[in-house]
């Protein structure tokens, strides 16, 4: 087992966003995690690297109980985020994010890595000396993507990734997302609104609802679920076919 | 250069032991004579003692020091060695300043050598350039917190106090000369920099702003109200003048002074012209510190914590060290300015470290643009020389004071000088 939450609750203040939420990722899968707005997945998301820190239940990466550790801390035991928003480092070059997100590795495999992800993201490599508040929505992802994993981690948090991005990118999110799996046997926790693409991608998924856990299955069977359907894919898809 | 590194992880445990007990062995032979051996007075003959123990002790700490040290190094090395491989491979290489930033940045080196023999009968241009110069270094050295690290910090004078009455209390009452509390002043005004970067870790923007700007005046007032330390309103006056290596620059006397010692005529111009070269090497050691750092990771660590703290942290980099580095390396820098000002002045009193001061330090930083050091120099030349050209115009300097300040956020709102150089420069290696 890669990562396991058990009856994990957090707070922002007086507000109790999650209710004691079970959920696990286990090696090489793609796991998913859909809701409406305001449910509490990224704050699921964020406290697994605790921000908010969980203020009850455990969660256990890799065998160690994280629940207390300092984000960086936890970053450094081998999980990396994809932010919500991407948040890069607008201000330093493409080039210089990507270094940031070698840091980890005290830059030993900066060269190897960084050719890897011109690989995978050819963009970067023509837009490397570029400032990266200047890159598009979706450039701006993927350099978020590339970031997290020049860290070499084990399990990649993704939260939100097509939030904003035009469809094309979003299908080519999706695409990364799977090849990573696939061919790098990169284990991903992935947050999406877009319940569709995500459950297609996924290897299992869960719904989270008023900060619970409503539903749980693989991702075929939530995708064929009537309740998913009804309330997170009837909506999502007409606007992905749009 | 690959072999090389495998070089130095293949030194295996069997080879760092023999290389520490043949530093062992070499310090054994010099410590039997040294060390082992030992003349004792006994009934007014001399008697030579054996002090075996002392000497074990001695080789013992030879043969873990060697271990060490060596283990030290080789890490260290290889570290360094892999990553300028890892950046040199990735067809990336560390890049000075663009063409032209870089002439006029020579440009103004060379003037600034040249300004004192070329002023040298005229001391008040050589004085006001000193100043210049003082507000350049304090600039830098807030660039780093404001500038690089994005922590806005309106208390900044408070190093600047730090210094300077760390080196006027150490000289005056205990007698240590400038060039020995240099390094302790910086030291202290580290100090502070951590007191203060402590409680603040969690703030950001106007709330830190609140914070420091209370920190700037809480060490104003305690200045003003421990009259047995720091003499109270009144200050601290003859406070020692640097010397020039033991060398001191007053008429001739007794003791060799710095005319009589190169067989020049005395004359007090000299001692500023020494100060203005001391104050411009001190700049310039600050500004290459700066301008390394910045290209080392904590450098860029500062950058990304001014862009985005929680992508930061989810990097694995540790905000609470980022922040403290930065706080502890500007205050050193600014109390190092502080022991010049106050080994300038000859006298030092709470009310050269006001509010106003920090105001300026900032405006510098802020209308020279963010984290440019070349932007820094050009506006504290802007904001030191016009109100001493404005002295003509009386009561209505400060107006033009304001006039300037205004004009440069209208025309130029990233600063005189917006453009941030990489630190990193992409050559096309990576398509091979």
């Amino acid at each position: 087992m890669m990562l396991q939450l058990s009856g994990v609750h957090a707070h922002y203040g007086y507000i109790h966003a999650l209710h004691g939420v079970d959920i696990d990722v286990q090696v090489g899968e793609v796991v998913t995690l859909i809701g409406a707005n305001g449910a509490g997945k990224s704050t699921l998301m964020m406290s697994i690297f605790g921000q908010p820190r969980a203020s009850g239940g455990r969660i256990v990466f890799d065998g160690e109980d994280i629940t207390q550790l300092p984000t960086h801390e936890i970053a450094r035991r081998g999980i990396a985020l994809v932010p919500e928003g991407r948040r890069i480092f607008s201000r330093m070059t493409v080039l210089e994010n990507l270094q940031m997100g070698a840091v980890l590795g005290e830059e030993m495999n900066f060269a190897v890595d960084l050719k890897r992800m011109y690989q995978l993201f050819p963009i970067l490599e023509e837009r490397c000396q570029q400032r990266a508040g200047t890159l598009s929505g979706g450039e701006q992802q993927m350099l978020a993507i590339a970031r997290a994993l020049m860290s070499r981690p084990q399990l990649l948090l993704l939260d939100e990734p097509s939030l904003g991005l035009a469809p094309l990118y979003i299908k080519k999110i999706f695409q990364i997302v799977r090849e990573l799996n696939r061919d790098h046997g990169m284990t991903i926790l992935l947050v999406e609104q877009n319940a569709h693409h995500a459950l297609r991608v996924a290897h299992r998924g869960y719904v989270l609802q008023h900060g619970q856990i409503i539903l749980s299955g693989t991702g075929r069977e939530l995708l064929a679920n009537p309740e998913v359907h009804a309330a997170y894919l009837a909506g999502g898809h007409a606007a992905t076919a749009a | 250069m690959t072999t090389l590194v495998l070089a130095h992880q293949g030194i295996s445990p069997a080879e760092r032991l023999k290389d520490a007990a043949a530093v062992s062995f070499v310090a054994l032979l010099l410590g039997i004579p040294m060390i082992g051996l030992t003349t004792v007075d006994q009934g007014g003959a001399l008697r030579i003692a054996t002090r075996w123990p002392m000497l074990f002790a001695f080789v013992a700490a030879c043969f873990a020091g060697r271990l060490l040290l060596r283990y030290g190094l080789d890490h260290w090395r290889l570290r360094k060695l892999a990553r300028e491989q890892a950046v040199a491979a990735a067809g990336a290489r560390s890049l000075a300043t663009s063409p032209l930033l870089t002439w006029i940045g020579w440009g103004a080196l060379g003037v600034s050598l040249v300004l004192p023999i070329v002023f040298s009968d005229n001391r008040y241009v050589v004085d006001t350039a000193t100043t210049v110069l003082i507000y350049v270094m304090l600039g830098w050295g807030l660039n780093v917190v404001v500038g690089l690290a994005g922590l806005l910090d309106l208390g900044y004078v408070a190093f600047y106090a730090v210094g300077a009455y760390t080196y006027g209390v150490l000289a005056t009452q205990l007698g240590w000369t400038f060039w020995q509390a240099l390094p302790v002043a910086g030291l202290m005004a580290a100090t502070f920099g951590v007191i203060l970067g402590w409680p603040t870790l969690r703030l950001r923007g106007d709330y830190l702003a609140i914070v420091t700007l209370g920190f700037g005046e809480i060490i104003r007032v305690i200045l003003v109200n421990w009259t047995e330390l720091s003499g109270g309103p009144n200050g601290i006056s003859s406070i020692p003048r640097p010397s020039f290596f033991g060398l001191p620059f007053k008429p001739p006397g007794d003791d060799p002074t710095f005319a009589s010692f190169f067989g020049l005529e005395y004359s007090p111009n000299q001692r500023i012209i020494f100060l203005y070269y001391l104050i411009l090497a001190l700049a310039l050691l600050t500004n290459l510190f700066v301008s390394r750092m910045r290209k080392l990771p904590i450098g860029r660590a500062w950058e990304a914590m001014r862009e985005d703290e929680i992508a930061c942290k989810a990097m694995g980099i540790n905000a609470r060290n980022v922040k403290l580095s930065a706080f502890a390396i500007g205050a050193m820098l600014g109390g190092f300015a502080g022991v010049f000002f106050a080994a300038r002045q000859g006298f030092i009193s709470p009310e050269s470290f006001t509010f106003n001061e920090s105001a300026i330090i900032l405006a510098i930083v802020v209308l020279g643009g963010m984290g440019s050091q070349l932007g820094v120099v050009l506006a504290s030349l802007v904001l030191v020389l016009l109100p001493e050209l404005g002295r003509d115009f009386a009561e209505y300097r400060m107006l033009i004071f304001g006039a300037a300040m205004i004009l440069i956020m209208v025309w130029k709102p990233g600063g005189i000088l917006s453009h941030r150089e990489p630190t990193l420069r992409y050559l096309g290696g990576g398509k091979q």
